[in-house]
C-alpha cells in the first residue's frame, strides 16, 4: 500500500478504507514517521478480534527503550482481524508500516470520525511542524 | 584504582571447597537429614552457592560500590529528581539511638518525643503547602498520589457523586495516569501547547460534571511555572471537580508561594528531592499528602493528635480510607526531612529554592547556544534542552551525549522525558551546586557536541559496562545468572 492511497490521524495512526462492501472495513497501522519516533521498538498489544473500539479511543499500545504510547483507533467499530504475527515481529514495523506492519481490520459502524482524518498532504505538514 | 576481576560475577569467582568462616566441630551428635525431615522438604542436591574467600567477597563489593554515581561523589543534575545534596547532619540525627530504637508498638506515653515530631512535621508540611491536614503515610510520592485519589473517591462517594474521570496533562509524570488507574478512575490526556503550559482550549472542552481530579505538576516536568494555574483551579471547582498538585517540583517553589493559594486542593510532598531524603535506591521513601479540611476525615488513620501536650496516634476515624502503609510510614525518611526544615527555616527554604532557580537559570544561558530549549530563555528549577538538532545534522543523539557525559565524570540529564520535546535533556542542576561545577558542566556539554559522531555513538568509553542492548535487554531479558550460559 502507498502513503498516498491512505488517510491519516493526528496520532499518526493510518487508515486504508475498503469501501466495497455496504459497511466499510479499515485497515489500521501507525505512519513510519511515527516508528521512527519512537526509536527501537520492544513490545506491542492488540486487542482481540471482536472488541469494539471508539474513535479517539486507545486500542493498544506500544513500547520502545524510551516510552510507551496508546495506538489511538482512528474509526469505530468492531475488530474484524488482527495481524497477530506482529507483537513477536515488530522489525515488520520498520521494514514496511504500511504493508505487513498493518495492526488491525475493523468493520467502521460510525462514519462520522473518519470525516477528522488527513489526506497525506496535510499529515505531512502536520510532521514537519513537529520536527 | 578499579579492579576489572573482582567485579566478575561471584558465581564466577567461586571455587568448590573456598570458605569465608570455618565453624566449630559440632558438639552434638549428627543426625542425618532424611531422619528429621520428610522426603519431599530435602533437595536431592546441594543449592549451587558461590564458594568464596572473604578478601574475594569483599574485593567483589568494594569494587562494585566504586562503580556507582552518587551526590556525594558526582555532579548529577538528573532533571525531575533533583539529586540535591543531602546535609550529613540529617542523617547523624536520624541515626540517634533515641530515634533508632523506638518500636512502634511501644504505648504513646513513651514516645512523646517522636509523636511531637511527626505532628509537629504535619504541622509544617500543612502550612508549606498552604493545605490543612497532612497524612505522613504513604511510602513514596506515587504512593501518595494513589492515596490521595483513594481519599478523593472517598469525598465523592460521601457526597453522592460519581465521578470516574481523572485528567492529566500530556506532560506529566507517568505515575499520575498510573495512580490514578490504580485508584479506579478513567485517565484522560489534555493537551500542552507548544511552551508547555496546558493547553485551556483542550482543558475546558474536557471538563464535565464526571471529572473528579485534575492532577497538574507546577512547576511542570519542563520546569515553566503554569500561570494559568489560578484560572485552570477556578474551572476545575466550577464543574466541581478536586485539584491535585504533583509535589515534584516543590524544590522551585518553597516560601515563595503554596499550591494551596493557587488552587490545589490536594498534593504530595516528595522528601527525598525536596527535604533530603535519602535519594533512589529502592528506598525506603515517603510521600506525605495534604488536603483541605474537607477531605481531612478521609486521610489514612492513624494521624498524629495534639491534646494539651500530649501527643498520640488516632485511629477513631470512622470515615477513613483505612491504611496504606503499615505502622507509621518510613519514620527515618520524615525525621530527615523535619531535620532539613527546621534547620532552613522559612527564609532558608525559600533560599533553597531560589538558588534552586538561579543555578537552573544560568545553567540554561549557558547551554542553549548550542542545545537549543524550545520552551524559550527563562525556567524554573530545570530545562528541557533538545538535542533534535544535532540529530538531524550529525546523527547525534542525546542519549549519545548523556553516555559521554559519564567518562567525563559527570552524571547524565535525564533524556527522553518528557516525551513532548524531541531528543530530550531534562538538566536540574539542584541549589547544591557551585557556579564552578555548573561551569563544569556547560563547558563538558559544549564541549561533546563537537565531538566525533563515532567517538560518541560509542560512548561510555570508561564505565566498566559501555552500552548495554537496550532493545534485547527488554525484549529478551536475562534476569539470571546460569551455569555454562
Amino acid at each position: 500500500m502507498t502513503p498516498d492511497k491512505l488517510l491519516f490521524s493526528e496520532t499518526h495512526e493510518w487508515v486504508h478504507l475498503d469501501q466495497t462492501e455496504a459497511q466499510p472495513i479499515a485497515t489500521i497501522g501507525i505512519t513510519a514517521f511515527a516508528i521512527e519516533a519512537l526509536t527501537d521498538l520492544v513490545y506491542m498489544q492488540l486487542p482481540k478480534v471482536g472488541d469494539q473500539l471508539t474513535a479517539g479511543e486507545p486500542f493498544g499500545e506500544i513500547e520502545s527503550v524510551k516510552a510507551v504510547s496508546d495506538l489511538y483507533s482512528p474509526v469505530s467499530g468492531e475488530v474484524i482481524e488482527v495481524n497477530s504475527k506482529l507483537p513477536d515481529n515488530l522489525e515488520i514495523l520498520n521494514d514496511d508500516p504500511y504493508g505487513e506492519g498493518w495492526m488491525i481490520k475493523v468493520k467502521v459502524t460510525d462514519p462520522a470520525p473518519l470525516s477528522k482524518l488527513m489526506k497525506l498532504e496535510a499529515y505531512e505538514k502536520q510532521c514537519s511542524e513537529e520536527q | 584504582m578499579r579492579n576489572p576481576r573482582a567485579t566478575r560475577l561471584l558465581f564466577e569467582l567461586s571455587k568448590p571447597g573456598r570458605r569465608a568462616a570455618q565453624l566449630p566441630a559440632s558438639d552434638v551428635p549428627d543426625v542425618p537429614l532424611e531422619e528429621l525431615l520428610p522426603a519431599s522438604a530435602v533437595a536431592d542436591r546441594p543449592l549451587p552457592l558461590p564458594e568464596l574467600a572473604e578478601p574475594d567477597v569483599v574485593r567483589h563489593f568494594v569494587n562494585l560500590s566504586t562503580q556507582n554515581m552518587s551526590v556525594d561523589t558526582h555532579t548529577y543534575p538528573l532533571g525531575s529528581c533533583t539529586m540535591k545534596y543531602n546535609p550529613k547532619r540529617n542523617e547523624r540525627l536520624a541515626s540517634l539511638p533515641a530515634m533508632l530504637n523506638l518500636h512502634p508498638y511501644q504505648p504513646d506515653d513513651s514516645l512523646q518525643g517522636m509523636l511531637q515530631l511527626l505532628w509537629e512535621l504535619q504541622e509544617m508540611l500543612a502550612e508549606i503547602g498552604g493545605l490543612d491536614a497532612v497524612s505522613l503515610q504513604p511510602a513514596a510520592g506515587a504512593h501518595g498520589e494513589m492515596t490521595a485519589l483513594f481519599v478523593a473517591a472517598a469525598w465523592f462517594r460521601d457526597q453522592g457523586m460519581q465521578r470516574t474521570k481523572v485528567l492529566i496533562p500530556d506532560s506529566a509524570h507517568g505515575t499520575n495516569p498510573a495512580s490514578a488507574a490504580m485508584a479506579g478512575f478513567e485517565c484522560v490526556t489534555v493537551k500542552s501547547t507548544p511552551q508547555g503550559y496546558v493547553d485551556m482550549a483542550d482543558l475546558i472542552a474536557k471538563l464535565d460534571e464526571k471529572t473528579a481530579v485534575f492532577m497538574i505538576t507546577n512547576p511542570n516536568t519542563l520546569g515553566m511555572f503554569d500561570r494559568q494555574v489560578r484560572e485552570i483551579a477556578d474551572r476545575v471547582h466550577d464543574v466541581g471537580g478536586l485539584i491535585y498538585l504533583d509535589g515534584a517540583n516543590m524544590n522551585a517553589i518553597l516560601g515563595i508561594t503554596r499550591p494551596g493559594d493557587f488552587g490545589a486542593d490536594m498534593m504530595h510532598y516528595n522528601p527525598h528531592k525536596t527535604f533530603s531524603g535519602p535519594h533512589g535506591g529502592g528506598g525506603p521513601g515517603a510521600g506525605p499528602i495534604a488536603v483541605r479540611k474537607h477531605l481531612a476525615p478521609y486521610l489514612p488513620a492513624p494521624v498524629v493528635v495534639r491534646e494539651g501536650d500530649r501527643y498520640r496516634l488516632d485511629y477513631d476515624r470512622p470515615k477513613s480510607i483505612g491504611r496504606v502503609r503499615s505502622f507509621f510510614g518510613n519514620v527515618g525518611v520524615l525525621v530527615r526531612a523535619y531535620c532539613y526544615i527546621l534547620t532552613h527555616g522559612p527564609d532558608g527554604l525559600r533560599r533553597v529554592a531560589e538558588n534552586a532557580v538561579l543555578n537552573a537559570n544560568y545553567l540554561l544561558s549557558r547551554v542553549k547556544h548550542f542545545l537549543p530549549v524550545p520552551q524559550g530563555d527563562r525556567c524554573m528549577h530545570e530545562f528541557v534542552a533538545s538535542a533534535q538538532k544535532l540529530k538531524t545534522e550529525r546523527g547525534i543523539t542525546a542519549m549519545d551525549i548523556a553516555k559521554r557525559l559519564l567518562d567525563y565524570g559527570f552524571h547524565a540529564p535525564t533524556v527522553y522525558f518528557p516525551a513532548i520535546v524531541r531528543e530530550s535533556m531534562m538538566i536540574e542542576p539542584t541549589e547544591t551546586e557551585s557556579k564552578e561545577s555548573l561551569d563544569a558542566l556547560a563547558e563538558t556539554l559544549f564541549r561533546i557536541t563537537e565531538e566525533g559522531e563515532d567517538l560518541l555513538h560509542d560512548a561510555p568509553h570508561t564505565t566498566l559496562v559501555s552500552r548495554p542492548d537496550e532493545v534485547q535487554a527488554a525484549r529478551q531479558p536475562i534476569l539470571k545468572w546460569t551455569a555454562g550460559a
